[in-house]
């Protein structure tokens, strides 16, 4: 049972950095219509952001205080390399989708190419918080405390990102852009500054989804890949919650973290299925489909 | 059906004058990928085997990316499945070479139709991200090694005790191993050729012009998705036989990664999508560029080379990111696209209605319009 809780625990915080990736991705798909494969290069970025500012604090710095501007970096990282995408390569190919999707194909690996060429393919490793590898009580059971940070951030900015599309004014013109985007732009609303905010907002998100993956997952180490590993699954997680759907984002990502945790340790025991928790995401991927072609909260076609 | 006269009898030669490449000895510098200055050394003969795998795996895909207007990022799960399963039949299992093709046909067949069929109960953009976590799943049971049968991350070396010897031996039997590919990309153009011209083929490029519209006309469009999906993917999975003879090995990080299908989308935007001669062209292009810049990367005079030119000219994925970008902004019919453009500059007028289709005209009908999907 105890066995059983600390999986249930580890599967959430998997599937709070799962939300962090993939509820960019679906507010830029259900305003825009990309497919945008440049998430996981945002997700990279935001992670080296916030090690390059590491580097360059000073040794005195507490590891709180570091690991709160790494955060910060992160955040900042991710948000600067979507606003860039989105006004460089993005907004000259609009009423373009397919062409738009092709050039953050071309983006994610160039800039992945050039970050193995710079950094190499396994060598950094993320300073954080002693603190994060230790594990605290909760009852008689044993939780990782890096765990807690990871649930603690995804839940954090799903009540900030609903607070922000139901109570702001740019969020209630993003909700209504993925609704109907003619209609709001024949209301005399700037669909095109709405566009570039999403962005930002997905790669603020993903920046901070990279960094925690890193600290929380990676045993802290640094991949110029683990953004495009994570982008797969980022994808299944949008698709099973329905393009376009927050909610659907947080709940597919919770059921998909919980499964790939469960699937790994009970058949990933056995010999030749160390993939099984993988494999078992696509699996749950196409039952979905079959039973609902458009993914548990997609609107109607 | 129409016949190009002039475009056929320029294949025709082109083919035969591969089919002579091995008993040309042409010196020629520098520009061979091969490290051998001759033309018809092995090293040679075997990349440019190589180019023909990738030209018919090219022209396979531009059936569902270019005529269909479908985006698949799953095309390398069906090559992958025809390198693995023959090699597994003939390795693993002994088997004798005609059940080993045998097996890994009818397992390229099933798995084209599930995963199409499965694939296709969604469209557009969805479409594109579940081919790629299929292709990605298969990556991923690869790199598992059940059973001991797929060797893993090191691969799976193919055993050449039960090939007749004409077809094993990667040095000794060059030549043959060259026209088996040559023979394999002109049977895969005549098939995808018959296919495009019939009048599935025909029903496709009008499903892809206006879906809602050839509903209205009494087609269902599912089955001949289904069709092209299947297609497609046969060719890639043959692709993946004559690519292990070729290669001798299978590894999952040459064969099944999603680099490899983003190459392929490369190699037909290169040669221009939905371009009779254009994927073709692109694909024997494309592997014919990357091997030779595999060989340049290499040279002694290439380390000398200041680090911000050296560094990304060695990433091969930079590389191939540029021309991504650089294509869809600046060439979007790629090069069949370029030549009509010229053509019709030459001719002073507007572009004939024998103008093939941009990659950017097929792009923009992929997706649906936000418009199309609420009218659908």
């Amino acid at each position: 049972m105890t066995t059983f809780l600390s999986l249930t625990f580890a599967g959430l915080a998997l599937g709070a950095v799962y939300f962090l990736a993939a509820s960019g991705l679906s507010l830029i798909y259900g305003l825009m219509d990309i497919l945008n494969f440049a998430h996981g290069m945002f997700m990279t970025l935001g992670a080296y952001a916030g090690w390059d500012l590491a580097t360059h604090l000073p040794a005195s710095t507490p590891s709180a205080l570091t690991f709160a501007l790494e955060v910060v970096a992160a955040v900042a990282g991710g948000a600067v390399a979507a606003l860039l995408t989105e006004v460089v390569f993005i907004r000259p190919l609009y009423g373009k989708p397919l062409s738009q999707v092709l050039v953050t194909i071309g983006l994610d690996l160039a800039v992945v190419a050039l970050l193995l060429g710079g950094f190499g393919a396994n060598s950094l490793s993320l300073p954080v918080p002693l603190w994060f590898l230790e594990a605290s009580h909760v009852g008689a059971v044993l939780l990782p405390n890096a765990d807690f940070v990871a649930l603690v951030a995804g839940v954090l900015v799903l009540v900030v990102l609903e607070w922000f599309l139901r109570r702001t004014r740019f969020g209630i013109v993003i909700r209504a852009g993925v609704e109907n985007r003619e209609m709001v732009s024949a209301l005399g609303v700037d669909v095109g500054r709405a566009f570039t905010l999403v962005f930002v907002i997905g790669g603020a998100m993903a920046g901070l989804a990279g960094l925690l993956y890193t600290a929380v997952f990676t045993g802290d180490l640094l991949s110029p890949l683990q953004g495009d590993g994570l982008l797969i699954f980022a994808f299944i997680v949008v698709v099973i919650g329905g393009l376009g759907s927050i909610r659907g984002s947080a709940v597919a990502a919770v059921v998909v973290g919980l499964l790939q945790d469960y699937a790994n340790y009970y058949g990933g025991q056995h010999a030749g299925f160390s993939e099984i928790g993988n494999l078992s995401t696509v699996l749950l991927l196409a039952l979905v489909l079959e039973v609902r072609p458009r993914g548990l909260f997609g609107r109607a076609t | 059906m129409r016949v190009p006269r002039l475009g056929l009898a320029v294949g025709v030669a082109l083919v035969v004058l591969a089919a002579l490449v091995p008993y040309l000895g042409l010196h020629v510098p520098a520009v061979l990928p091969g490290t051998e200055d001759v033309l018809n050394s092995a090293g040679n003969l075997s990349i440019l085997a190589v180019c023909f795998v990738f030209g018919a795996v090219a022209l396979g895909y531009d059936v569902l990316f270019g005529y269909t207007g479908l985006l698949s990022l799953g095309v390398v799960l069906h090559f992958a499945a025809g390198v693995y399963v023959f090699d597994i039949a003939l390795t693993d299992w002994h088997w004798s070479l005609g059940a080993a093709l045998a097996v890994t046909l009818a397992a390229g067949l099933g798995l084209a139709l599930v995963v199409g069929a499965v694939s296709l109960r969604v469209t557009g953009i969805a479409f594109t991200m579940v081919t790629l976590a299929f292709a990605q799943a298969f990556y991923f049971l690869i790199q598992d090694n059940p059973h001991g049968l797929t060797g893993g991350q090191d691969g799976l070396a193919l055993s050449t005790t039960r090939l007749p010897s004409v077809l094993s031996g990667a040095v000794s039997n060059t030549r043959s191993l060259y026209w088996l590919a040559l023979a394999f990309l002109v049977v895969a153009g005549a098939v995808v050729w018959v296919f495009i011209e019939s009048s599935v083929g025909h029903v496709l490029v009008a499903v892809r012009d206006n879906e809602a519209r050839a509903e209205v006309l009494g087609v269902r469009p599912f089955g001949f998705k289904l069709a092209a999906y299947t297609l497609s993917s046969l060719v890639a999975t043959g692709a993946g036989v004559v690519y292990l003879l070729l290669i001798g090995t299978a590894v999952p990080d040459a064969v099944a990664t999603t680099t490899l299908t983003l190459s392929i989308v490369v190699m037909v935007m290169l040669g221009g999508a939905a371009s009779r001669g254009g994927a073709v062209t692109g694909g024997i292009l494309y592997w014919y560029l990357e091997s030779l810049l595999v060989k340049v990367s290499g040279q002694p005079s290439f380390a000398g080379l200041p680090a911000v030119v050296r560094v990304p000219l060695s990433q091969p994925q930079f590389l191939l990111g540029a021309v991504f970008i650089l294509f869809v902004f600046f060439v979007p019919g790629g090069l069949a696209g370029a030549v009509a453009r010229l053509r019709a500059r030459r001719a002073g007028g507007l572009p004939g209605p024998s103008q093939p289709v941009t990659a950017h005209s097929v792009l923009a009908r992929l997706v649906p319009s936000r418009s199309d999907k609420e009218a659908s």
